[in-house]
């Protein structure tokens, strides 16, 4: 029978590789979105896995506000990207020293 | 093993493997194709939880709405992947640590902690007439009509931001500018040529 733990192990795996990608990918912008995308992914895993578990709703509709709310972050954030890259002409991070001053 | 098992792993390590090649790609469009991968192996472990319309949204917002947005952004920027990938190897240690200590603590805080968990232990099937979208219909519905309502608005603030940043206006529209027409003097208009 599967068991909670297990579950809740390969979210957590799957949320550090998440962390691990905003590390080694600091350059790319498309990039970092994607690995938050993968955070926000293991999130929702580990809250279907308690609410399943538990046996409250509660926890499956949080996951449906947060779906809701990462669509609306990716959207705005291509959005900035777009404009980024329009004035830049890269999607470099290290390009971005306009309010360093 | 029951099939359960073997179809959570394989889905598990599908999902973690699809995770790694987004994280290490090295072109961007690879990287859209493979968290699609791992958003699709994602919904098939909801399917598992019996989450049947979240797995259900997933795969047809998530993956046929946000990913096909990324692809179309990271195909419409043409850009240089070669400087964007020089800091990789430098930082890597320090990525492979981190994402190791994290991982490892959690393995441990919850490997530990099993036992307190008695009634996590196995999961019981629902009975065959469980509707999952039926309940989360109603939950939405009642308890959580606010939060759906202002869920709603955060989409409608979304499209708006999102257009309001990228539109650029239309070069071949004639429209009136009614301030330029108001501050029009005389002599913009009329040339007088003395005799």
């Amino acid at each position: 029978m599967l068991t909670a733990i297990d579950f809740l192990i390969v979210s957590s795996l799957l949320f550090s590789l998440g962390v691990v990608g905003i590390i080694i990918n600091r350059k790319n912008v498309i990039v970092l979105l994607m690995c938050i995308e993968l955070i926000l992914l293991a999130v929702n895993t580990n809250f279907i896995t308690f609410a399943r578990f538990l046996g409250d709703t509660g926890g499956e509709i949080f996951v449906f506000f947060i779906l809701t709310v990462a669509a609306a972050e990716a959207a705005i954030g291509l959005a900035i990207l777009v404009v980024l890259y329009r004035a830049r002409n890269s999607i470099n991070v290290q390009d971005l020293n306009l309010l360093q001053g | 093993m029951p099939v359960e098992k073997v179809i959570f792993y394989c889905f598990a390590a599908l999902m973690l493997f699809a995770a790694f090649m987004v994280i290490t790609s090295r072109h961007p469009v690879r990287a859209v194709l493979f968290l699609v991968l791992s958003f699709i192996s994602a919904s098939a472990l909801w399917l598992l939880l019996e989450a049947e319309f979240l797995a259900i949204i997933l795969v047809l917002v998530y993956v046929g709405a946000v990913m096909v947005l990324f692809l179309f952004v990271v195909m419409m920027l043409n850009m240089n992947t070669a400087p964007l990938k020089e800091g990789f190897s430098r930082y890597l240690p320090l990525g492979i640590l981190i994402g190791v200590l994290f991982a490892g603590q959690v393995i441990w805080l919850l490997l530990d902690n099993q036992a307190l968990l008695p009634e996590w232990r196995s999961l019981q099937r629902h009975a065959a007439d469980y509707n999952n979208t039926e309940i989360l219909g109603r939950a939405l519905y009642s308890d959580y009509l606010y939060p759906f309502e202002i869920a709603g608005v955060i989409l409608l603030v979304a499209i708006v931001a999102a257009i309001a940043l990228t539109f650029r206006g239309t070069k071949s529209s004639r429209k009136q500018n009614i301030s330029e027409q108001v501050k029009v003097t005389k002599a913009d208009r009329l040339r007088i040529i003395k005799d």
